[in-house]
Parts: structure tokens; C-alpha cells; sequence
């Protein structure tokens, strides 16, 4: 069964066409890079998959969820990484991925594992106002693997990350994780290599992945 | 539900406690409305149905800058979205959301009521005082209530500052009824709370009506 399915999905904003006719597939395992410009439709797509918006047209399953039906079935199985971290600046990191671990019923053991390999557990203890981007995206990646899902919707996951940053979040959100992705991304050529399908939009609709798409 | 409710609740409280946003905010806007009263009106000391529409009016309108603060920090922190990305049982968030408002309009009263007593109340709160905390919550109960249904619809809104009052204070007419109903025969200088039964019932059954409704329709507002 493929992990991801979209037949002609559509998405509008009122009467503005945010995605139509999209359809994808994705086995358990591949990386589907999204690729396009500004207001391509990319992060409506992610925000789709992960129950966010509900799709107006078409069909979308997201690992056997269909939706928007079965929206309910995606919390524990999706971990989405978006623009916004979705971490509370008033909160320390580690007051942050605690609340997120109580809401998915996740044990304090795990919270602490993804602490240790994000190599941040040493200012997990600081307010995130007071943290550099970098280390607010990789509490922002500790949230959404906490719960360990077998599908990540990432939104320019190495935004912000050093170089070595970005190897250390490797194992947990790259390739070598073994998860199903979606990789939205404007780095075209390393989408590529990471990926095993890659899916071009523009203005919302399907397009070529070549040099128009940025056009 | 319950282990939800709780971190969301726990959550509320930790960010209120170091952003100290709505609490103090609620209680400097009460104090000051009693003091604009206490000129305003040129009366050292109210009784009855004035002194008890005074406290409630001014509780109900402090209430209100609560309310707008209530989802700010999912509005503006990305935490509705966080919510939604999360087995969440929407009640738990309800509940949660409404008992950070209880917690809140406690601590308010804690403060407002007794600068309330000092600058208008003539006869002192007195040996009136279990009935008038019974009626305080019971009606904080109804806020809390309304409040949360309120402040989740309006969140998603482009001016939610806006919206809450105009839903929320003609949604909260009948507890402002019952409550100042219920409060005046404890202000009055010659007679006994003998309504306060009457008034006692229908605000809690006010309060389980709106908090049912508030269940039944909480799943529904957060969603796209």
C-alpha cells in the first residue's frame, strides 16, 4: 500500500486556486521532494497532508487515512515541520516538547532520547525567546519526531542549521531515518538527490521539474 | 482527556504566570472602573441592586479582556496548529481553557471584590460573605464557560479583540441577570438573602446548559 495517494487533489483560498489536479503517489519509505517558486502551492500541499486544510476536490490518503474523513487517524502517524515552529516563546524547550509528549502520550524517557541527539539538552532548560533560530528549528524537529511517526511532512527542514547542524538532524529527519517524507524545498539539487520522486507545482498545478519551473 | 486537559491547563497557567498578561491586566481594569464609580456616581457607599450591578458589570467587562487573551498564545505562537497535530480530544481543550478562565477570574475576584467593599459597598460584605462567594462561582463558572466557547470561535478570526465582546457580553446577559439577582439581597441594608435559592438554580443550570453546548460544539471550532 502506497504510504502517500493524491488523485486531482484541489485546494481554494475563496475563489483563488491554491492547488488543483494534483496527484502523487509515494511508497512506504520514498521521499517525495515539492518543488516550485513562491506561492506555488507547495506548503498548501504539506498543510493538506498533514489535516491542516481540508481539500476541496480530488482524493488525498495519508498512510491509509483518507481525507478529510479520517483526519483523526493522522496526529500519531504524521509529524509535520512547518514554517512556524510551534513552540511556545515563554516556555523553556524542554516545558515545550514536555507538553507536546503529554498531549501524544509520549513517555518522558523519549523526550529526553530526542533532547540527547538533537545535542541540545544542555539549554533545554532556556526560554525559546531567548535561543538562535537554529536551535529554536531543531526543538522544532525534536516536536515533530517526538512521537516517532512513520510519515514527515517537512517544510525547508535545514532552514536555519548550520552545516554541522544539519548532519546532526540527518538520522532523524533525512533519508537514513527510513520514514516516508515530503520534502518541501528550494534547494533544487539536493532535493533531488534525497528524493525518489519529485513533484513540480506552479500556480498550483502539476508542473515539469526543469528551469521554467522557477520561471 | 483528563491527562490533556491537565498539560494544556498547566501550560495556560505557566505562560500566564511568567507573561503576567491577563490576571493583572483583568484586575487593574476592575479596580479602576470601581474607582471611576466611586467618583463618578460622587458616592462614598452603594447598597442593593446599584452596588450588586456595579460589582457584576464591571466583573463581566474585566472577564472580557480575559477572554480576548485566551487563545492568544496559540494565535499568535502557532499552538492551534500544534493542537490539531496531536490526538486531541477537542473537550480537553475546552475544559482546560475554561478552567485557566475560572482560575483567572478567581484571582481577579481575590483583589477586585475587596477594593470593591472599600470604595462603593456600603453595608461590608460581612456575614454575607459564603453566599456572595457561591454566587462568584457559580457565575465564574458561566463566564469561564462562555468564555472559552467564545475566544476558541473567534480565534481564528482576523480581529478577535473584536469579536469577543460583541458575542460574549449579549451571550452573558442571563448570567449577569442571575448573578446581580442573586447578589443584591446580600448588599441590602434591611433584608436576608430569601431569592438566593431561586437565583442559586438557575445559574447553575445557565452554567450546565452552556458548558454541554460548549462540549458539543468545541470540535467543531478550531478545525478548518
Amino acid at each position: 500500500m502506497a504510504a502517500i495517494e493524491l488523485e486531482r487533489l484541489e485546494r481554494r483560498y475563496g475563489e483563488r486556486v491554491a492547488l488543483a489536479g494534483v496527484s502523487a503517489r509515494v511508497e512506504e519509505g520514498q521521499t517525495l521532494a515539492v518543488l516550485g517558486g513562491n506561492g506555488a502551492g507547495k506548503t498548501t500541499l504539506l498543510r493538506v497532508l498533514a489535516g491542516l486544510l481540508r481539500p476541496h476536490g480530488g482524493s488525498a490518503r495519508v498512510v491509509g487515512a483518507a481525507l478529510p474523513g479520517e483526519r483523526w487517524k493522522l496526529p500519531a502517524r504524521v509529524g509535520y515541520l512547518g514554517h512556524e515552529p510551534l513552540l511556545y516563546r515563554e516556555l523553556s524547550g524542554r516545558e515545550n516538547l514536555r507538553y507536546h509528549a503529554a498531549l501524544h502520550s509520549v513517555p518522558h524517557s523519549r523526550l529526553e532520547t530526542v533532547l540527547a541527539a538533537l545535542e541540545i539538552d544542555h539549554r533545554a532548560d532556556e526560554p525559546v525567546r531567548d535561543l538562535s533560530r537554529g536551535l529554536v528549528q531543531r526543538l522544532a524537529i525534536g516536536r515533530a519526531i517526538l512521537h516517532d511517526p512513520p510519515v514527515l511532512l517537512l517544510d525547508e527542514p535545514r532552514a536555519n542549521l548550520d552545516p554541522s547542524a544539519a548532519e546532526l538532524v540527518e538520522p532523524l529527519i533525512g533519508r537514513s531515518s527510513g520514514r516516508t517524507r515530503v520534502v518541501v524545498s528550494h534547494d533544487v539539487r539536493s532535493a533531488l538527490e534525497e528524493s525518489d520522486v519529485a513533484l513540480g507545482l506552479k500556480a498550483g498545478r502539476l508542473a515539469p521539474v526543469d528551469a521554467e519551473l522557477y520561471r | 482527556m483528563t491527562r490533556t486537559a491537565r498539560a494544556i491547563l498547566r501550560k495556560d497557567l505557566r505562560i500566564e504566570l511568567r507573561t503576567k498578561e491577563s490576571v493583572p491586566a483583568m484586575t487593574l481594569f476592575a479596580i479602576t472602573v470601581y474607582v471611576l464609580f466611586h467618583f463618578g456616581l460622587d458616592r462614598d457607599s452603594l447598597d442593593g441592586e446599584l452596588a450588586s450591578g456595579v460589582l457584576w458589570v464591571t466583573l463581566l467587562l474585566a472577564a472580557v479582556i480575559g477572554v480576548s487573551r485566551l487563545f492568544a498564545a496559540e494565535r499568535e505562537q502557532g499552538g492551534i496548529d500544534g493542537l490539531l497535530l496531536a490526538p486531541v480530544d477537542q473537550t480537553a481543550l475546552f475544559v482546560a481553557k475554561a478552567a485557566a478562565m475560572f482560575l483567572f477570574l478567581t484571582a481577579v475576584e481575590l483583589v477586585a471584590v475587596p477594593a470593591f467593599a472599600l470604595l462603593l459597598l456600603g453595608p461590608g460584605l460581612g456575614g454575607a460573605l459564603p453566599e456572595l462567594l457561591a454566587v462568584l462561582a457559580l457565575g465564574n463558572l458561566g463566564i469561564a464557560a462562555l468564555g472559552a466557547l467564545v475566544a476558541a470561535l473567534a480565534a481564528e478570526t482576523r480581529a478577535p479583540e473584536l469579536i469577543v465582546p460583541l458575542l460574549l457580553l449579549p451571550l452573558l446577559v442571563p448570567v449577569l441577570i442571575a448573578c446581580a439577582q442573586a447578589t443584591e439581597p446580600l448588599f441590602r441594608q434591611d433584608a436576608g438573602p430569601e431569592d438566593l435559592g431561586r437565583w442559586l438554580g438557575l445559574l447553575t443550570l445557565y452554567d450546565v446548559v452552556f458548558v454541554l453546548l460548549s462540549v458539543a460544539v468545541f470540535d467543531f471550532l478550531l478545525e478548518d
